[in-house]
Protein backbone atom coordinates (compact mmCIF):
# COMPACT_ATOMS: atom_id res chain seq x y z
CA UNK A 1 0.00 0.00 0.00
CA UNK A 2 1.79 3.32 -1.25
CA UNK A 3 1.57 6.37 1.73
CA UNK A 4 -0.70 8.41 -0.52
CA UNK A 5 -3.03 5.69 -0.09
CA UNK A 6 -2.83 4.90 3.83
CA UNK A 7 -2.73 8.49 4.34
CA UNK A 8 -6.16 9.07 2.22
CA UNK A 9 -7.67 5.87 4.59
CA UNK A 10 -6.69 7.68 7.36
CA UNK A 11 -8.27 11.10 6.33
CA UNK A 12 -11.33 8.94 5.09
CA UNK A 13 -11.89 7.58 8.64
CA UNK A 14 -11.67 10.77 10.27
CA UNK A 15 -14.09 12.09 8.16
CA UNK A 16 -16.92 9.77 8.91
CA UNK A 17 -16.18 10.14 12.33
CA UNK A 18 -16.16 13.70 11.66
CA UNK A 19 -19.91 13.44 9.58
CA UNK A 20 -21.01 11.37 12.78
CA UNK A 21 -19.66 13.88 15.74
CA UNK A 22 -21.37 16.63 14.09
CA UNK A 23 -24.91 15.28 14.03
CA UNK A 24 -24.48 13.75 17.85
CA UNK A 25 -23.14 17.53 19.22
CA UNK A 26 -26.26 19.27 18.02
CA UNK A 27 -28.90 16.62 17.84
CA UNK A 28 -30.70 18.44 20.94
CA UNK A 29 -30.33 22.19 19.97
CA UNK A 30 -33.54 23.92 20.73
CA UNK A 31 -35.09 26.09 18.28
CA UNK A 32 -34.06 29.22 20.46
CA UNK A 33 -30.50 28.69 19.38
CA UNK A 34 -30.58 27.98 15.89
CA UNK A 35 -29.99 30.85 14.50
CA UNK A 36 -26.99 31.40 16.83
CA UNK A 37 -25.91 28.05 15.77
CA UNK A 38 -26.31 28.24 11.99
CA UNK A 39 -23.95 31.46 12.19
CA UNK A 40 -22.00 29.83 14.80
CA UNK A 41 -21.65 26.73 12.25
CA UNK A 42 -20.98 29.16 9.48
CA UNK A 43 -18.06 31.00 11.34
CA UNK A 44 -16.01 27.73 12.04
CA UNK A 45 -16.15 26.85 8.38
CA UNK A 46 -14.24 29.80 8.02
CA UNK A 47 -11.25 27.59 8.65
CA UNK A 48 -10.74 27.68 4.76
CA UNK A 49 -8.20 30.56 6.02
CA UNK A 50 -5.84 28.01 6.54
CA UNK A 51 -6.22 26.67 3.39
CA UNK A 52 -5.81 30.35 1.89
CA UNK A 53 -2.77 31.37 4.09
CA UNK A 54 -0.90 28.18 2.59
CA UNK A 55 -1.90 28.92 -1.14
CA UNK A 56 -0.89 32.43 -0.70
CA UNK A 57 2.13 31.52 1.39
CA UNK A 58 3.75 28.67 -0.24
CA UNK A 59 3.44 29.66 -4.28
CA UNK A 60 5.33 32.34 -5.06
CA UNK A 61 4.03 33.28 -8.15
CA UNK A 62 1.75 35.87 -9.63
CA UNK A 63 -1.27 33.95 -10.24
CA UNK A 64 -0.57 32.67 -6.16
CA UNK A 65 -0.42 36.25 -4.73
CA UNK A 66 -3.28 37.91 -6.93
CA UNK A 67 -5.95 35.03 -6.52
CA UNK A 68 -4.34 33.78 -2.87
CA UNK A 69 -5.34 37.66 -2.09
CA UNK A 70 -8.39 37.42 -2.59
CA UNK A 71 -9.01 34.19 -1.04
CA UNK A 72 -7.11 36.00 1.86
CA UNK A 73 -9.62 38.73 2.11
CA UNK A 74 -12.87 36.49 1.60
CA UNK A 75 -11.89 33.78 4.31
CA UNK A 76 -10.93 36.23 6.77
CA UNK A 77 -14.08 38.00 6.22
CA UNK A 78 -15.88 34.71 6.76
CA UNK A 79 -13.85 34.15 9.73
CA UNK A 80 -14.30 37.45 11.61
CA UNK A 81 -18.06 38.73 10.43
CA UNK A 82 -18.97 35.05 11.57
CA UNK A 83 -17.83 35.00 14.85
CA UNK A 84 -18.62 38.68 15.99
CA UNK A 85 -21.79 37.81 13.96
CA UNK A 86 -22.53 35.42 16.41
CA UNK A 87 -21.27 37.17 19.58
CA UNK A 88 -23.81 39.74 18.95
CA UNK A 89 -26.89 37.79 18.67
CA UNK A 90 -25.66 35.86 21.81
CA UNK A 91 -24.58 38.64 23.94
CA UNK A 92 -29.04 39.59 24.38
CA UNK A 93 -29.04 36.30 25.99
CA UNK A 94 -26.32 37.03 29.09
CA UNK A 95 -27.85 36.88 32.54
CA UNK A 96 -30.46 34.73 31.93
CA UNK B 1 7.51 24.02 12.36
CA UNK B 2 7.66 20.45 10.80
CA UNK B 3 4.86 18.41 9.64
CA UNK B 4 3.94 16.57 12.05
CA UNK B 5 4.20 19.32 14.40
CA UNK B 6 1.91 21.21 12.88
CA UNK B 7 -0.98 18.65 12.67
CA UNK B 8 -0.34 18.12 16.83
CA UNK B 9 -0.76 21.63 17.18
CA UNK B 10 -3.91 21.99 15.31
CA UNK B 11 -5.64 19.02 17.20
CA UNK B 12 -6.77 22.17 20.30
CA UNK B 13 -8.31 23.84 17.44
CA UNK B 14 -10.29 20.83 16.72
CA UNK B 15 -11.06 20.27 20.04
CA UNK B 16 -12.20 23.59 20.73
CA UNK B 17 -14.47 23.47 17.37
CA UNK B 18 -16.16 20.23 18.61
CA UNK B 19 -16.89 22.47 22.25
CA UNK B 20 -18.00 25.17 20.38
CA UNK B 21 -20.89 23.31 18.68
CA UNK B 22 -21.64 21.61 22.02
CA UNK B 23 -21.59 24.64 24.01
CA UNK B 24 -23.83 26.12 21.28
CA UNK B 25 -26.71 23.86 21.92
CA UNK B 26 -27.25 25.38 25.10
CA UNK B 27 -28.93 29.13 26.14
CA UNK B 28 -26.05 28.94 29.06
CA UNK B 29 -22.83 28.54 27.43
CA UNK B 30 -23.85 29.70 24.01
CA UNK B 31 -22.03 33.03 23.88
CA UNK B 32 -18.76 30.74 25.42
CA UNK B 33 -18.95 28.09 22.56
CA UNK B 34 -18.58 31.00 20.05
CA UNK B 35 -15.84 32.35 21.56
CA UNK B 36 -14.32 28.77 22.04
CA UNK B 37 -14.70 28.36 18.30
CA UNK B 38 -13.01 31.85 17.46
CA UNK B 39 -9.75 30.97 20.38
CA UNK B 40 -9.96 28.05 17.95
CA UNK B 41 -9.74 30.01 14.99
CA UNK B 42 -7.04 32.19 15.93
CA UNK B 43 -4.96 29.55 16.89
CA UNK B 44 -5.06 27.10 13.79
CA UNK B 45 -4.08 30.63 12.44
CA UNK B 46 -1.07 31.27 14.14
CA UNK B 47 -0.02 27.70 13.88
CA UNK B 48 -0.37 27.66 9.80
CA UNK B 49 1.79 31.40 9.66
CA UNK B 50 4.30 29.30 11.34
CA UNK B 51 5.32 26.72 8.91
CA UNK B 52 8.70 27.67 7.49
CA UNK B 53 8.62 27.36 4.12
CA UNK B 54 6.04 30.49 3.71
CA UNK B 55 8.20 33.17 1.72
CA UNK B 56 8.34 36.90 2.89
CA UNK B 57 6.33 38.70 0.27
CA UNK B 58 3.56 35.35 0.78
CA UNK B 59 3.21 36.90 4.68
CA UNK B 60 2.82 40.16 3.72
CA UNK B 61 -0.21 39.39 1.14
CA UNK B 62 -1.60 37.46 3.93
CA UNK B 63 -1.24 40.31 6.25
CA UNK B 64 -2.96 42.66 3.67
CA UNK B 65 -5.40 40.37 2.75
CA UNK B 66 -6.58 39.16 6.41
CA UNK B 67 -6.39 42.64 7.86
CA UNK B 68 -9.22 43.95 4.39
CA UNK B 69 -11.13 40.88 5.14
CA UNK B 70 -10.74 41.17 8.33
CA UNK B 71 -11.67 44.54 8.74
CA UNK B 72 -15.15 43.93 5.99
CA UNK B 73 -16.24 40.99 8.31
CA UNK B 74 -15.95 42.90 12.01
CA UNK B 75 -17.37 46.46 10.43
CA UNK B 76 -20.38 44.70 8.32
CA UNK B 77 -21.32 42.53 11.51
CA UNK B 78 -20.76 45.41 14.16
CA UNK B 79 -22.76 47.87 12.21
CA UNK B 80 -25.40 45.74 10.81
CA UNK B 81 -29.02 45.69 12.42
CA UNK B 82 -30.68 42.99 14.08
CA UNK B 83 -33.61 42.90 11.06
CA UNK B 84 -30.52 42.22 9.03
CA UNK B 85 -28.56 39.68 10.46
CA UNK B 86 -29.78 36.38 8.27
CA UNK B 87 -28.25 38.73 5.28
CA UNK B 88 -24.84 38.84 6.86
CA UNK B 89 -24.91 35.59 7.87
CA UNK B 90 -25.32 34.30 3.98
CA UNK B 91 -22.96 37.37 2.67
CA UNK B 92 -20.36 35.34 5.74
CA UNK B 93 -21.36 32.11 4.30
CA UNK B 94 -20.99 32.78 0.27
CA UNK B 95 -17.40 34.75 1.13
CA UNK B 96 -16.52 31.14 2.93
CA UNK B 97 -17.45 29.25 -0.32
CA UNK B 98 -15.90 31.42 -2.52
CA UNK B 99 -12.43 31.61 -0.47
CA UNK B 100 -12.89 27.40 -0.83
CA UNK B 101 -13.22 27.81 -4.71
CA UNK B 102 -9.68 30.09 -4.99
CA UNK B 103 -7.96 27.56 -3.02
CA UNK B 104 -8.69 24.72 -5.34
CA UNK B 105 -8.06 26.90 -8.45
CA UNK B 106 -4.32 27.86 -7.09
CA UNK B 107 -3.96 23.98 -5.96
CA UNK B 108 -5.26 23.08 -9.36
CA UNK B 109 -2.61 25.42 -11.65
CA UNK B 110 0.01 24.50 -9.25
CA UNK B 111 -0.14 20.61 -9.79
CA UNK B 112 -1.87 20.35 -13.34
CA UNK B 113 -0.46 18.81 -16.12
CA UNK B 114 2.73 17.26 -15.03
CA UNK B 115 2.34 13.41 -14.51
CA UNK B 116 2.42 12.25 -10.99
CA UNK B 117 1.84 16.20 -9.27
CA UNK B 118 -1.97 15.39 -9.10
CA UNK B 119 -2.94 12.28 -7.05
CA UNK B 120 -6.41 11.03 -8.14
CA UNK B 121 -7.80 12.06 -4.43
CA UNK B 122 -6.47 14.78 -4.82
CA UNK B 123 -8.16 15.32 -8.08
CA UNK B 124 -11.43 14.51 -6.96
CA UNK B 125 -11.27 16.52 -3.89
CA UNK B 126 -10.41 20.30 -6.04
CA UNK B 127 -13.20 19.32 -8.66
CA UNK B 128 -15.95 18.69 -5.35
CA UNK B 129 -14.09 22.04 -3.56
CA UNK B 130 -14.33 23.75 -6.67
CA UNK B 131 -17.96 23.25 -7.62
CA UNK B 132 -19.73 22.89 -3.69
CA UNK B 133 -17.86 26.42 -3.00
CA UNK B 134 -18.66 28.10 -6.25
CA UNK B 135 -22.38 26.98 -5.79
CA UNK B 136 -22.81 27.93 -2.45
CA UNK B 137 -21.03 31.48 -2.89
CA UNK B 138 -23.31 32.65 -6.14
CA UNK B 139 -26.50 30.77 -4.25
CA UNK B 140 -25.26 32.69 -0.76
CA UNK B 141 -25.05 36.36 -2.80
CA UNK B 142 -28.63 35.75 -4.38
CA UNK B 143 -29.96 34.68 -0.72
CA UNK B 144 -27.94 38.15 0.47
CA UNK B 145 -29.72 40.05 -2.33
CA UNK B 146 -33.57 38.66 -2.03
CA UNK B 147 -33.25 39.64 1.77
CA UNK B 148 -31.33 43.28 1.73
CA UNK B 149 -33.80 43.79 -1.71
CA UNK B 150 -31.50 44.05 -3.82
CA UNK B 151 -33.15 41.20 -5.81
CA UNK B 152 -36.61 40.81 -6.31
CA UNK B 153 -37.97 38.58 -2.89
CA UNK B 154 -40.70 37.08 -5.02
CA UNK B 155 -39.80 33.56 -6.82
CA UNK B 156 -38.83 34.24 -10.19
CA UNK B 157 -40.10 31.54 -12.47
CA UNK B 158 -39.38 30.70 -16.17
CA UNK B 159 -40.24 27.69 -18.52
CA UNK B 160 -37.60 25.00 -18.44
CA UNK B 161 -36.44 26.54 -15.66
CA UNK B 162 -35.31 22.96 -13.75
CA UNK B 163 -34.51 21.44 -16.62
CA UNK B 164 -32.01 24.26 -17.97
CA UNK B 165 -30.46 24.05 -13.96
CA UNK B 166 -29.92 20.17 -14.44
CA UNK B 167 -28.17 20.89 -17.58
CA UNK B 168 -25.71 23.60 -16.54
CA UNK B 169 -25.10 21.51 -13.29
CA UNK B 170 -24.26 18.70 -15.61
CA UNK B 171 -21.66 20.53 -17.47
CA UNK B 172 -19.76 21.65 -14.37
CA UNK B 173 -20.12 18.21 -13.15
CA UNK B 174 -18.61 16.95 -16.90
CA UNK B 175 -16.08 19.34 -16.95
CA UNK B 176 -14.81 18.62 -13.80
CA UNK B 177 -14.88 14.67 -14.52
CA UNK B 178 -13.06 15.37 -17.73
CA UNK B 179 -9.95 16.08 -15.67
CA UNK B 180 -10.10 13.38 -14.25
CA UNK B 181 -9.22 11.60 -17.38
CA UNK B 182 -5.24 11.94 -17.10
CA UNK B 183 -2.89 14.42 -16.33
CA UNK B 184 -2.94 15.50 -19.94
CA UNK B 185 -6.43 16.21 -19.75
CA UNK B 186 -5.75 18.80 -16.62
CA UNK B 187 -5.98 21.98 -18.12
CA UNK B 188 -7.27 25.06 -16.45
CA UNK B 189 -9.98 26.32 -18.72
CA UNK B 190 -11.75 22.95 -18.24
CA UNK B 191 -11.78 23.96 -14.12
CA UNK B 192 -12.80 27.41 -15.29
CA UNK B 193 -15.89 26.06 -17.21
CA UNK B 194 -16.82 24.29 -14.27
CA UNK B 195 -16.37 26.89 -11.68
CA UNK B 196 -18.75 29.60 -14.06
CA UNK B 197 -21.32 26.24 -14.74
CA UNK B 198 -21.36 26.10 -10.78
CA UNK B 199 -21.85 29.93 -10.21
CA UNK B 200 -24.37 29.98 -12.63
CA UNK B 201 -26.57 26.94 -11.39
CA UNK B 202 -25.61 28.68 -7.95
CA UNK B 203 -27.47 32.06 -9.00
CA UNK B 204 -30.27 30.08 -11.07
CA UNK B 205 -30.81 27.33 -7.97
CA UNK B 206 -31.49 30.30 -5.52
CA UNK B 207 -34.02 32.71 -7.81
CA UNK B 208 -36.77 30.53 -8.14
CA UNK B 209 -36.91 29.99 -4.62
CA UNK B 210 -39.46 32.60 -2.27
CA UNK B 211 -38.70 34.64 0.62
CA UNK B 212 -40.24 31.99 3.06
CA UNK B 213 -37.82 29.35 2.42
CA UNK B 214 -34.78 31.83 2.77
CA UNK B 215 -33.94 29.77 6.22
CA UNK B 216 -33.63 26.85 4.76
CA UNK B 217 -31.78 27.89 1.71
CA UNK B 218 -29.42 29.62 4.34
CA UNK B 219 -28.78 26.80 5.95
CA UNK B 220 -28.34 24.36 3.36
CA UNK B 221 -25.54 26.76 2.18
CA UNK B 222 -23.80 26.87 4.94
CA UNK B 223 -23.90 23.34 5.35
CA UNK B 224 -22.59 23.09 1.64
CA UNK B 225 -19.45 25.53 2.71
CA UNK B 226 -18.43 23.14 5.06
CA UNK B 227 -18.49 20.07 2.87
CA UNK B 228 -16.27 22.31 0.63
CA UNK B 229 -13.87 23.25 3.09
CA UNK B 230 -13.41 19.73 4.16
CA UNK B 231 -13.05 18.80 0.61
CA UNK B 232 -10.04 21.56 0.24
CA UNK B 233 -8.75 19.43 3.38
CA UNK B 234 -8.38 16.44 1.32
CA UNK B 235 -6.70 18.39 -1.40
CA UNK B 236 -4.18 19.91 0.64
CA UNK B 237 -3.76 17.22 3.14
CA UNK B 238 -4.40 19.16 6.26
CA UNK B 239 -6.92 17.15 8.70
CA UNK B 240 -8.10 20.10 10.45
CA UNK B 241 -9.98 21.35 7.54
CA UNK B 242 -11.48 18.40 6.52
CA UNK B 243 -12.32 18.05 10.19
CA UNK B 244 -14.16 21.13 11.03
CA UNK B 245 -15.39 21.33 7.66
CA UNK B 246 -16.99 18.19 7.75
CA UNK B 247 -18.24 18.80 11.43
CA UNK B 248 -20.68 22.58 9.73
CA UNK B 249 -21.41 19.92 6.71
CA UNK B 250 -22.97 17.59 8.89
CA UNK B 251 -24.60 19.42 11.74
CA UNK B 252 -25.78 22.49 8.94
CA UNK B 253 -27.66 19.20 6.98
CA UNK B 254 -29.27 18.25 10.12
CA UNK B 255 -30.10 21.62 10.72
CA UNK B 256 -31.31 22.35 7.03
CA UNK B 257 -33.99 19.04 7.84
CA UNK B 258 -34.88 20.33 11.32
CA UNK B 259 -36.51 23.50 9.44
CA UNK B 260 -37.48 21.20 6.49
CA UNK B 261 -39.52 19.36 8.95
CA UNK B 262 -40.74 22.27 10.83
CA UNK B 263 -42.40 23.52 7.40
CA UNK B 264 -43.31 19.79 6.86
CA UNK B 265 -41.84 19.85 3.33
CA UNK B 266 -38.78 17.70 1.52
CA UNK B 267 -35.59 19.43 1.20
CA UNK B 268 -36.04 18.44 -2.67
CA UNK B 269 -38.91 19.97 -2.77
CA UNK B 270 -37.32 23.34 -1.32
CA UNK B 271 -34.40 23.28 -3.82
CA UNK B 272 -36.20 22.75 -7.20
CA UNK B 273 -38.08 25.75 -6.67
CA UNK B 274 -41.53 23.74 -6.79
CA UNK B 275 -42.90 26.07 -4.59
CA UNK B 276 -42.73 29.26 -6.66
CA UNK B 277 -44.33 27.22 -9.65
CA UNK B 278 -47.43 26.07 -7.71
CA UNK B 279 -47.47 29.89 -6.24
CA UNK B 280 -47.32 31.46 -9.80
CA UNK B 281 -50.62 29.67 -10.96
CA UNK B 282 -52.67 29.60 -7.48
CA UNK B 283 -52.07 33.05 -6.07
CA UNK B 284 -54.44 34.99 -8.71
CA UNK B 285 -57.15 33.17 -8.29
CA UNK B 286 -57.79 33.74 -4.42
CA UNK B 287 -56.97 37.30 -4.97
CA UNK B 288 -59.48 37.74 -7.00
CA UNK B 289 -62.48 36.85 -4.53
CA UNK B 290 -64.16 39.62 -3.67
CA UNK B 291 -63.69 39.84 0.41
CA UNK B 292 -64.17 42.35 2.77
CA UNK B 293 -61.94 42.94 5.97
CA UNK B 294 -62.94 44.48 9.75
CA UNK B 295 -60.72 47.88 10.25
CA UNK B 296 -60.49 48.55 13.60
CA UNK B 297 -58.90 51.17 15.87
CA UNK B 298 -56.21 51.25 18.52
CA UNK B 299 -58.60 52.20 21.05
CA UNK B 300 -60.92 49.39 20.37
CA UNK B 301 -58.02 46.96 20.53
CA UNK B 302 -56.73 48.58 24.06
CA UNK B 303 -59.79 47.75 25.76
CA UNK B 304 -59.88 44.39 23.93
CA UNK B 305 -56.51 43.62 25.44
CA UNK B 306 -56.88 45.49 28.61
CA UNK B 307 -60.13 43.14 29.65
CA UNK B 308 -58.90 39.95 28.69
CA UNK B 309 -58.04 37.17 30.57
CA UNK B 310 -55.57 35.12 28.72
CA UNK B 311 -53.77 37.16 25.51
CA UNK B 312 -51.23 35.51 23.27
CA UNK B 313 -48.80 37.51 20.93
CA UNK B 314 -47.37 36.39 17.74
CA UNK B 315 -44.92 37.70 16.43
CA UNK B 316 -43.46 37.51 12.46
CA UNK B 317 -40.66 39.63 10.56
CA UNK B 318 -43.17 42.77 10.79
CA UNK B 319 -42.06 43.19 14.08
CA UNK B 320 -38.41 43.16 13.01
CA UNK B 321 -38.55 45.17 10.35
CA UNK B 322 -40.59 48.19 12.32
CA UNK B 323 -38.25 47.29 15.63
CA UNK B 324 -41.06 47.24 17.87
CA UNK B 325 -39.88 44.47 19.99
CA UNK B 326 -39.19 46.80 23.06
CA UNK B 327 -42.71 48.75 22.58
CA UNK B 328 -44.17 44.94 22.44
CA UNK B 329 -42.27 44.05 25.90
CA UNK B 330 -43.49 47.53 26.93
CA UNK B 331 -47.39 46.34 25.82
CA UNK B 332 -46.76 43.13 27.64
CA UNK B 333 -45.35 44.16 31.04
CA UNK B 334 -48.46 47.01 31.01
CA UNK B 335 -51.38 43.99 30.38
CA UNK B 336 -49.75 41.60 32.97
CA UNK B 337 -49.22 44.07 35.44
CA UNK B 338 -52.94 44.69 34.52
CA UNK B 339 -53.56 40.96 35.77
CA UNK B 340 -53.53 39.73 31.84
CA UNK B 341 -52.13 36.38 31.27
CA UNK B 342 -49.72 37.46 28.75
CA UNK B 343 -47.50 34.65 26.34
CA UNK B 344 -45.41 34.80 22.98
CA UNK B 345 -46.23 31.81 20.57
CA UNK B 346 -43.33 31.89 18.23
CA UNK B 347 -43.66 29.60 14.96
CA UNK B 348 -40.44 27.54 13.91
CA UNK B 349 -39.76 29.45 11.13
CA UNK B 350 -41.23 33.08 11.75
CA UNK B 351 -39.19 35.81 10.60
CA UNK B 352 -36.45 35.08 8.53
CA UNK B 353 -34.13 32.89 10.43
CA UNK B 354 -35.42 29.86 12.33
CA UNK B 355 -34.91 31.23 16.14
CA UNK B 356 -35.21 35.01 14.57
CA UNK B 357 -37.74 35.88 16.63
CA UNK B 358 -36.36 34.10 19.94
CA UNK B 359 -32.91 36.66 19.07
CA UNK B 360 -35.29 39.48 18.46
CA UNK B 361 -37.72 39.55 21.95
CA UNK B 362 -34.76 38.19 23.80
CA UNK B 363 -33.19 42.48 23.02
CA UNK B 364 -36.20 43.28 24.37
CA UNK B 365 -35.51 41.16 27.80
CA UNK B 366 -38.96 39.44 27.43
CA UNK B 367 -38.40 36.11 30.00
CA UNK B 368 -37.75 32.90 27.87
CA UNK B 369 -41.09 31.29 30.09
CA UNK B 370 -42.93 34.00 28.06
CA UNK B 371 -41.70 32.38 24.75
CA UNK B 372 -44.39 29.43 23.91
CA UNK B 373 -43.02 27.11 20.93
CA UNK B 374 -45.64 26.00 18.66
CA UNK B 375 -46.38 22.34 20.03
CA UNK B 376 -46.90 23.87 23.38
CA UNK B 377 -49.32 26.64 22.86
CA UNK B 378 -51.24 25.42 20.10
CA UNK B 379 -53.69 23.81 22.44
CA UNK B 380 -54.18 26.89 24.28
CA UNK B 381 -55.87 28.71 21.95
CA UNK B 382 -59.21 28.21 22.01
CA UNK B 383 -59.10 29.45 25.35
CA UNK B 384 -57.51 32.65 24.84
CA UNK B 385 -59.12 35.42 24.62
CA UNK B 386 -57.03 37.55 21.86
CA UNK B 387 -54.17 36.81 19.68
CA UNK B 388 -52.38 39.88 18.48
CA UNK B 389 -50.76 39.25 15.60
CA UNK B 390 -47.70 41.44 14.91
CA UNK B 391 -46.50 41.56 11.77
CA UNK B 392 -46.93 37.65 11.22
CA UNK B 393 -48.40 36.34 7.77
CA UNK B 394 -47.92 32.37 6.80
CA UNK B 395 -47.31 30.99 9.70
CA UNK B 396 -50.77 31.63 11.06
CA UNK B 397 -52.28 31.38 7.67
CA UNK B 398 -55.73 28.66 8.12
CA UNK B 399 -54.87 27.58 4.40
CA UNK B 400 -52.42 25.56 5.30
CA UNK B 401 -54.69 22.85 7.41
CA UNK B 402 -57.63 22.77 4.75
CA UNK B 403 -56.37 24.23 1.28
CA UNK B 404 -55.46 21.38 -0.95
CA UNK B 405 -54.34 23.62 -3.20
CA UNK B 406 -52.19 26.07 -1.25
CA UNK B 407 -48.75 26.02 -1.45
CA UNK B 408 -48.24 25.77 1.99
CA UNK B 409 -50.55 23.12 2.50
CA UNK B 410 -49.44 20.98 4.86
CA UNK B 411 -46.99 23.17 7.24
CA UNK B 412 -47.52 23.15 11.21
CA UNK B 413 -49.12 26.65 11.73
CA UNK B 414 -49.85 28.33 14.73
CA UNK B 415 -54.08 27.98 15.20
CA UNK B 416 -54.92 31.54 15.98
CA UNK B 417 -58.29 31.43 14.04
CA UNK B 418 -59.39 29.25 17.02
CA UNK B 419 -59.06 32.32 19.42
CA UNK B 420 -62.05 33.79 20.29
CA UNK B 421 -61.11 37.14 18.66
CA UNK B 422 -57.61 37.95 16.68
CA UNK B 423 -56.46 41.26 16.00
CA UNK B 424 -53.69 41.60 13.15
CA UNK B 425 -50.96 44.53 12.95
CA UNK B 426 -50.35 45.13 9.38
CA UNK B 427 -49.04 47.39 7.32
CA UNK B 428 -51.18 47.10 4.69
CA UNK B 429 -53.41 44.22 2.04
CA UNK B 430 -50.60 42.89 0.50
CA UNK B 431 -49.66 39.12 0.81
CA UNK B 432 -46.75 38.20 3.34
CA UNK B 433 -43.48 37.45 1.78
CA UNK B 434 -44.36 33.99 0.22
CA UNK B 435 -47.11 35.94 -1.81
CA UNK B 436 -50.30 34.01 -0.71
CA UNK B 437 -53.76 35.27 0.09
CA UNK B 438 -54.72 34.68 3.85
CA UNK B 439 -57.79 33.93 4.99
CA UNK B 440 -57.41 34.59 8.05
CA UNK B 441 -58.22 38.23 7.54
CA UNK B 442 -61.52 37.55 6.18
CA UNK B 443 -62.99 36.12 9.35
CA UNK B 444 -65.41 37.16 11.02
CA UNK B 445 -63.16 37.20 14.83
CA UNK B 446 -60.45 38.74 13.08
CA UNK B 447 -60.01 42.56 13.07
CA UNK B 448 -57.36 44.69 11.34
CA UNK B 449 -55.36 47.29 12.81
CA UNK B 450 -53.44 48.63 9.90
CA UNK B 451 -50.10 50.82 10.01
CA UNK B 452 -46.20 50.47 10.99
CA UNK B 453 -46.44 47.96 14.21
CA UNK B 454 -44.35 50.80 16.10
CA UNK B 455 -46.85 53.46 15.55
CA UNK B 456 -49.42 50.62 16.43
CA UNK B 457 -48.24 49.45 19.34
CA UNK B 458 -47.08 53.12 20.44
CA UNK B 459 -50.78 54.12 20.55
CA UNK B 460 -52.06 50.95 22.38
CA UNK B 461 -49.68 51.41 24.99
CA UNK B 462 -50.97 54.79 25.43
CA UNK B 463 -54.41 53.64 24.96
CA UNK B 464 -54.44 50.39 27.72
CA UNK B 465 -52.98 53.18 30.05
CA UNK B 466 -56.09 55.59 29.56
CA UNK B 467 -58.49 52.45 29.65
Amino acid sequence: MSSNTAVFLAELTVLILAIFLGIEVISKVPTLLHTPLMSGTNAIHGIVIVGAILITGLNDNLLGQIVGFFAMVLASANVVGGFAVTDRMLEMFKGK
Amino acid sequence: MSANLTTLAYLPTIIAFILALKFLSSPKHARLGNQLGAVGMALAIVVTLAQKHIYGLGYAIIAVGGVIGGAIGWIGARKVKMTDMPQMVALFNGVGGGAVALVALIEFHEKAGLPGRMLANESVAIIISALIGSISFAGSMIAFGKLQGLVSDRPIVWRGQRVGNIIILLVGITAGAIILGGHDLQLIWLLLIEIAAALAFGVLFVLPIGGADMPVVISLLNACTGISASAAGFELRQDVLIVSGMLVGSSGSLLTLMMCRAMNRSLGNVIFGAFGQIQAGGAEAASAEDKSVRATTAEDVATMLAYAHKVIIVPGYGLAVAQAQHDVRQLADLLTARGVNVEYAIHPVAGRMPGHMNVLLAEANVPYTQLKEMDEINSEFPQTDVSLVIGANDVVNPAARSDQSSPIYGMPILDVDKSKAVVVLKRSMNPGFAGIENHLFYEPETSMLFGDAKDSIIKLIAAVKAA
